[in-house]
């Protein structure tokens, strides 16, 4: 069973630092992936097995889109595969899928690539007549991405570039403060769902701390397997130990102990580097 | 009474094995399984077939080995057994056919040196039967008519596989992860099992018309309810024990503290020991400390070793365990095997916290020793912690190889299946049914962590309680 590739997009492309979008079969996983989970994939038989979110499903469930930047080994070769190349291997859904809410008022944040998994969240919210305020956050404007599918699934709907390039300058957090602030306390907002770089995930976690409003992450620890069996994944949670794969990838923003993943996160930095440089023309 | 002395096995030499991941031990030659099985007594009550989970009629295949028959002892045993090769390597037979073998000392825990050598006669006969293929071991050419599902391509699932397919009956197997073989693949590392025996027995399934379907995860995919709307006449799981056990204790979540399940995967299933030519990564440490004292505590050190000399490093490779050294559950030889291959091993000793630097990597592992108390439930003397005995570690990786626990990702979205207080799957035991009807299971995911052999007597049963179930609906 090869798993050709489609349909391959690229959605941002900024000094070298892309954003791309393969389409691939995957009937078995579009049959029954939710908003929020995940596949694994291997882009070769020698490669890593790395999770990456189900951007979309088509509506045949036939096949699966994923969304990704070109960061590590992995990512980049993937990136160099073509229409008609195929992955090695694919496996999902996996994770928990997101607990869609009913006729609420929900944020949904996202930065960087983290739109791409957002994406389908704001859209379930959205089918479910939730009230959705998307805030979209991105370096530069050249770098955000599936602007126009999350204004069709927003109520209300903001972007901020770091360099104020496109939309407000500065940070998501910021319009999500100022809309915390100026929210109805009778009738506040139930959720605050986000997904981006940790820095971003944490900011947003303190925001929304002092408003007492649930806030979800959906993280993205490392992993090999997948399915609860290595346990790389781990993350601290209310001061107890998760993992990530299979009781997660969502956990409550406030309960994260984000200075452990984000030094967990670097583990094999030095190695990865050093692959790059010897595999990556 | 005894005449002769037992006939040793050729293993490579420590200092040159332990810089590479081939295989350890060479196996007997034909003169060498001659003169072993020339020892067996060949006993009118052979108690040694009593010690062996799935029965092999050991004093038989003995027997024909000493007349030469070697096709018939492998048909000998491949009547009980289909992986020779395989469990003749990775078989703890101390524990069980050899230590009921009537030269074994009594009164020991585990087998004495006395004791026949079963395992490599069954070794060497397998491999003589991987080298000699007869047709009688070919495919089943029957209609195929009913078809069942099994969930798991590990020792269980294998065997279960083998059983119905020469029975005639269509299987298909479902492998959550990329590759096939389940432990076998990614726990037992190439050193102990070479993967192209592994990669032998799971064609020969194939030669026999068992179909088998990787990256498909039961219980996400599909569910057992599905499977069986979709034709299928039973569904045997095979799921294995899953998820990794942690000590509990401070500091178990910083960087380089892998679980031995995470270790040996991205060593043995992900070959990261090939690393950069294969592209997943396993950090390798000055001090690199393995804490429990089974069989894969016992190879996830003997990888770490492996790993450190590889790399250039000196070897420094410690196994910590709470117990003495003949409590040690792993198997004697490979106990043998990691010492002379130059790994420390300090007993009696219990972890208490994990230490770190400011990047979040561990450095320091703080411990207490252990005495010995009396026995507790398991039978094992109880290791009592000796207050004011704290000490310190160097530890720049850590392997956590204390045990597992049930993978729940299939049980828990199947709430008909009965699951116990571990989240081990509650069979028949007899008939290895679950609670659901037509639905199976053996190995891990039902009697906790136990040995490819056990798991492979546990998917017999349950194959022969298909077999019949399917032939009485004819």
């Amino acid at each position: 069973m090869s798993i050709k590739i489609l349909e391959k997009k690229i959605l941002a492309d900024v000094s070298g630092s892309r954003i791309v979008q393969i389409k691939v079969p995957a009937k078995d996983i579009a049959a029954k992936a939710k908003a929020g989970q995940f596949i694994v994939l291997m882009v070769t038989e020698e490669g890593e097995r790395i999770p990456l979110t189900i951007a979309d499903i088509d509506s045949n469930k036939t096949t699966i889109t994923i969304i990704f930047q070109e960061a590590g080994l992995t990512t980049r070769l993937l990136g160099k595969l073509e229409p008609n190349d195929s992955l090695y291997a694919l496996a999902g859904p996996l994770g928990h899928p997101t607990k869609i809410h009913e006729n609420e008022d929900v944020f949904i944040v996202g930065g960087g690539v983290g739109i791409a998994e957002i994406y389908p969240v704001a859209r379930a919210f959205k089918a479910k007549g939730n009230r959705v305020t998307t805030i979209l956050g991105a370096r530069t404007k050249e770098l955000l991405i599936l602007e126009e599918e999350l204004k069709k699934v927003s109520d209300n709907f903001y972007v901020t570039t770091d360099d104020g390039s496109y939309g407000k300058k500065g940070f998501v957090t910021d319009i999500l403060k100022d809309l915390l602030i100026k929210s109805d306390k009778s009738a506040p907002y139930s959720l605050v769902y986000a997904v981006g770089p940790i820095p971003m995930m944490r900011k947003v976690a303190e925001t929304t701390k002092p408003f007492n409003v649930k806030t979800l992450v959906s993280l993205n620890a490392l992993m090999v397997d997948a399915t609860g069996m290595c346990g790389c994944c781990r993350v601290s949670v209310g001061g107890k130990t998760k993992f990530s794969c299979v009781d997660g990838p969502e956990f409550d923003a406030h309960e994260v102990n984000w200075d452990e993943l984000i030094k967990r996160n670097k583990i094999y930095f030095d190695k990865e580097q050093h692959i790059c440089k010897l595999l990556i023309k | 009474m005894v005449k002769k002395e037992p006939v040793k096995i050729k293993e490579v030499e420590a200092s040159i094995r332990a810089g590479n991941f081939d295989e350890v031990i060479l196996g007997y030659n034909e003169d060498e399984a001659l003169h072993e099985a020339a020892r067996c007594l060949q006993c009118k009550n052979p108690l040694c077939i009593s010690g062996c989970p799935v029965g092999i009629d050991i004093k038989t295949f003995i027997y024909k080995i000493t007349r030469k028959d070697y096709a018939g002892a492998y048909n000998t045993i491949r009547e009980k057994n289909n992986f020779p090769s395989i469990c003749g390597r990775v078989c703890p037979a101390e524990y069980q056919c050899r230590k009921a073998c009537v030269l074994s000392k009594k009164g020991l825990p585990f087998a004495s040196a006395q004791a026949i050598n079963i395992h490599f006669l069954e070794r060497f006969t397998g491999d003589y039967g991987m080298l000699h293929p007869s047709p009688s071991k070919a495919a089943c050419s029957g209609p195929q008519i009913k078809k069942v599902a099994i969930v798991g391509s590990g020792p269980a699932g294998l065997c279960c596989a083998g059983e119905l397919a020469r029975a005639g009956i269509k299987v298909i197997v479902y492998e959550g992860l990329h590759k096939l073989g389940g432990v076998l693949r990614y726990g037992i590392p190439p050193f102990r099992l070479p993967r192209n025996i592994l990669d032998y027995e799971i064609d020969s399934l194939k030669k026999m018309g068992v179909e088998f379907i990787p990256n498909f995860i039961v219980g996400r995919n599909k569910d057992v309810d599905e499977l069986l709307k979709d034709g299928f006449s039973a569904v045997f799981l095979g799921l294995g024990a899953g998820i990794p056990s942690f000590l509990g204790i401070k500091g178990e979540n910083l960087c380089n503290i892998y679980s031995a399940n995470e270790f040996l995967t991205r060593v043995n299933l992900m070959s990261a020991y090939k690393f950069p030519k294969a592209h997943t990564p396993v950090n390798i440490g000055k001090s690199m400390v393995i804490i429990g004292g089974g069989n894969t505590a016992m190879d996830a050190a003997r990888c770490a070793l492996r790993l450190q000399k590889m790399n250039g490093m000196s070897p420094n490779t410690t196994i910590l365990y709470r117990r003495s050294e003949v409590e040690l559950p792993a198997r004697r030889l490979e106990i043998e095997h990691a010492k002379e291959e130059g790994i420390k091993f300090k007993l009696l000793v219990k972890p208490q916290e994990f230490v770190g630097d400011e990047k979040g990597f561990v450095t320091k592992l703080r411990c207490l020793q252990c005495e010995l108390g009396e026995p507790d439930s398991s039978g094992r003397r109880k290791p009592i912690e000796i207050p004011g005995s704290d000490f310190e570690v160097d530890c720049d990786i850590a392997v956590v190889a204390i045990g597992l626990n049930a993978n729940e990702i299939l049980t828990k979205v199947t709430p008909s299946l009965k699951t116990d207080k571990y989240g081990d799957v509650i069979v028949e035991q007899e008939s290895m049914e679950t609670s659901i009807k037509n639905v199976f299971a053996g190995g891990d995911i039902v009697g906790g962590e136990g040995t490819v052999i056990e798991a492979m007597g546990m998917a017999k049963k349950a194959a022969k309680s298909i077999i019949e179930k399917l032939c009485n609906q004819r």
